[in-house]
């Protein structure tokens, strides 16, 4: 395994409640999580809506300070960077989040769009700035006339290209994708798709891929995190947690995808997943996963269970048979 | 009952929209038709006209838009020759819809209970406390936990999963014929789009309502829908029974769709592409609207509309490489 680019050490985030100026409860939005990140990979993070999904990733580039726990950014505690290795930290990470409509900012040319990241960070000035941001906009397949543009002029999937193009301009190392293909049709989305595969080997890029389309997920991971309710419940490659989806939520998550083939609806589901996700303001005890759980047992409720290998580096908390 | 013809049959309908910037061509010549108790479904990318085609069933196709021609017959009847309150009638009690965003179609203003009831108050003139009632009783059909107490929620209380449920509960109410639901399951989460599914599935058999459920999701059309229909920017297609479409999808686009979604049998390094974009509506392509992106276009593709051609019982497909010729443009 290469050398792990991002580590998560034990890393929580509560929001706390507040009502009139006392806090009232929190929200456990991600409880506990172990995680590492290898360089060069692509780890795909999946789960409901509100399981804390976008947190941890947020967390995890200290856009969110952590209520405990550490993020390593090569080995090195990010909590404890002054400003200017911080600065040097944003400038080693990105983000393309889900929504190219309010992601771009309508009153900005297209070559201040993109140009901007490089001017922040003081990579090039004046006239270059314009050659670097063509060549960045060739990158993704825009031309040379959609310099001095504005974002309204563009279809989705451009405005997408151009939320990659500013991601990538002061060539990080790390790239999150936050939803990047959720808001697009399919044939724009396997454009997309092919560029991101393309980019991140031309500018060996690793890739925290956050989506709740599981073939998403599984086109572009190497190694898969499965979230529930703030806690990782099962980790591994993408083939382990594909075709040997151990923790009783992953087999519920695979079984409700829609499948492309027709005579599955006919086949018995394996687990069927019913209700919805609880509140992370009061989770349930124990394994959170319980009270949705088909295979419970009583010490379910009682014992959170931690993640244990059970094989090759694949991780499941679960509480065995 | 006719059992030869369909309970709603779409024949040739075409909608325009006189917008400033010209005439959008939102549907041209969309020719399809529901069998009682069947779900079809309708397939495609945004833009290619499946929610107008929803809207012009109903007749709520909104200024500057307009049904040019074509006819929608509902068991028989020809609903664009109907006024609106003819019509009033038949919304909500005969055909139904479902839209795909909940929080936007409820009121926030009322609680969910009696916007439930309110069909049977509006069309089967009941008394509010019988049809709060009977309200109940079919949100609790939908699966909603603690229907007596959800009825009293407003809609802000509820889930997204939840209130979509409350909205197909309105739908049944009037136990229609036909139910249209236009991407209802869009904005869910995987295992909550599940149960909705299976809820429309054991609906439809209980009710025996036809269905006309509109998406983009493929992988939703495979695990739900009897019939499908392919749509391109204003045109079916192809039409097809659900297997024959997936296991021998036959025009070029949907081909190409198909493959265009990642899968367990797509290539890991690379998706197979559809060259272009989806054309603008207000001056679209000659002849077949797809030719400009069809990487087996011939020179009658850019000149002739092809006409849909039944290339085996229930399996249409409007493309000249299956022959059949067409109508000059």
């Amino acid at each position: 395994m290469t050398q792990a680019l991002f580590e998560c050490r034990d890393l929580t985030k509560h929001f706390p409640i507040r009502s009139m100026f006392r806090e009232t409860g929190r929200v456990h939005a991600v409880e506990e999580v172990n995680l590492s990140i290898p360089e060069g990979q692509t780890v795909g993070l999946v789960g409901e809506s509100g399981c804390g999904k976008t947190t941890l990733a947020r967390t995890i580039l200290y856009l969110i300070e952590p209520t405990s726990g550490q993020v390593l950014f090569c080995g090195d505690d990010v909590g404890a960077y002054g400003r200017k290795r911080l600065r040097a930290f944003r400038r080693e990470t990105a983000i393309v989040f889900q929504d190219p409509y309010s992601s771009l900012d309508p009153r900005m040319l297209i070559a201040d769009v993109v140009g901007e990241p490089l001017a922040i960070h003081k990579v090039v000035y004046g006239e270059d700035r314009d050659s670097a941001v063509l060549e960045l906009l060739e990158r993704v397949g825009l031309k040379s006339e959609h310099l001095y543009r504005y974002p309204h002029e563009f279809s989705g999937g451009q405005r997408q290209r151009l939320a990659i193009a500013r991601a990538l301009a002061a060539e990080p190392r790390f790239v999150l994708l936050d939803e990047a293909t959720s808001a697009l049709d399919v044939s724009v989305q396997a454009k997309i798709l092919n560029m991101l595969t393309q980019l991140k080997a031309e500018f060996q890029l690793t890739y925290l891929l956050i989506s709740h389309d599981l073939n998403v997920v599984r086109h572009l991971s190497n190694e898969i995190a499965v979230m529930y309710l703030g806690q990782v419940v099962e980790y591994g490659t993408r083939d382990q947690v594909f075709s040997v989806p151990t923790h009783p939520y992953t087999r519920g998550l695979l079984a409700a995808a829609p499948s492309l083939d027709p005579d599955d609806r006919d086949r018995p589901r394996e687990i069927a997943l019913e209700g919805e996700v609880p509140s992370a303001v009061d989770p349930p005890s124990g394994c959170r996963f319980h009270p949705r759980c088909p295979n419970r047992k009583p010490e379910c409720s009682e014992v959170r269970p931690e993640l244990v290998d059970i094989g090759d580096g694949h991780l499941v908390a679960c509480i065995p048979e | 009952m006719e059992t030869r013809e369909g309970l709603l049959v779409v024949d040739k309908l075409k909608t325009q929209f006189f917008t400033y910037g010209g005439v959008v061509e939102a549907l041209d010549e969309v020719s399809f038709e529901i069998r009682q108790g069947e779900i079809f479904g309708l397939v495609g990318e945004s833009g290619c006209g499946k929610s107008v085609t929803a809207s012009s069933i109903l007749g709520l196709v909104a200024k500057p838009g307009r049904v040019i021609s074509g006819r929608v017959l509902l068991d028989g009847e020809d609903l664009l020759t109907k006024t609106q309150r003819q019509m009033n009638r038949i919304r909500g009690s005969r055909i139904a819809m479902v839209f795909q965003d909940p929080t936007s179609s409820l009121n926030p203003l009322f609680r969910v209970g009696y916007q439930v009831a309110e069909p049977y108050i509006y069309h089967q003139h009941r008394r509010k406390r019988e049809a709060l009632v009977d309200a109940t009783e079919i949100l609790s059909k939908t699966g909603l936990p603690d229907a007596k107490e959800k009825a009293r929620n407003y809609p802000h209380e509820l889930s997204g999963g939840m209130r979509q449920r409350a909205m197909i509960a309105m739908s049944l109410t009037c136990e229609p014929d036909m139910l249209i639901a236009d991407e209802p399951t869009t904005n869910l989460d995987v295992t909550i789009e599940r149960q909705i599914l299976d809820l429309v599935g054991d609906l439809q058999r209980e009710f025996g309502t036809s269905v006309l459920w509109i998406t983009h999701d493929m992988g939703v059309v495979a695990q739900l829908c009897d019939h499908v229909g392919v749509m391109y920017a204003g045109n079916i297609v192809e039409k097809a029974d659900v297997r024959t479409l997936f296991r021998e999808p036959m025009h070029p686009y949907t081909i190409r769709l198909l493959r265009a979604i990642p899968s367990a049998v797509t290539s890991e390094e690379h998706l197979e592409e559809i060259p272009g974009v989806v054309p603008r509506l207000v001056n679209p392509p000659t002849g077949c609207r797809f030719h400009p992106r069809c990487d087996q276009a011939m020179p009658v593709c850019s000149e002739v509309k092809p006409t849909e051609l039944e290339i085996r019982p229930g399996h249409t497909v409007a493309c000249h490489l299956f022959g059949g010729g067409g109508e000059t443009a």
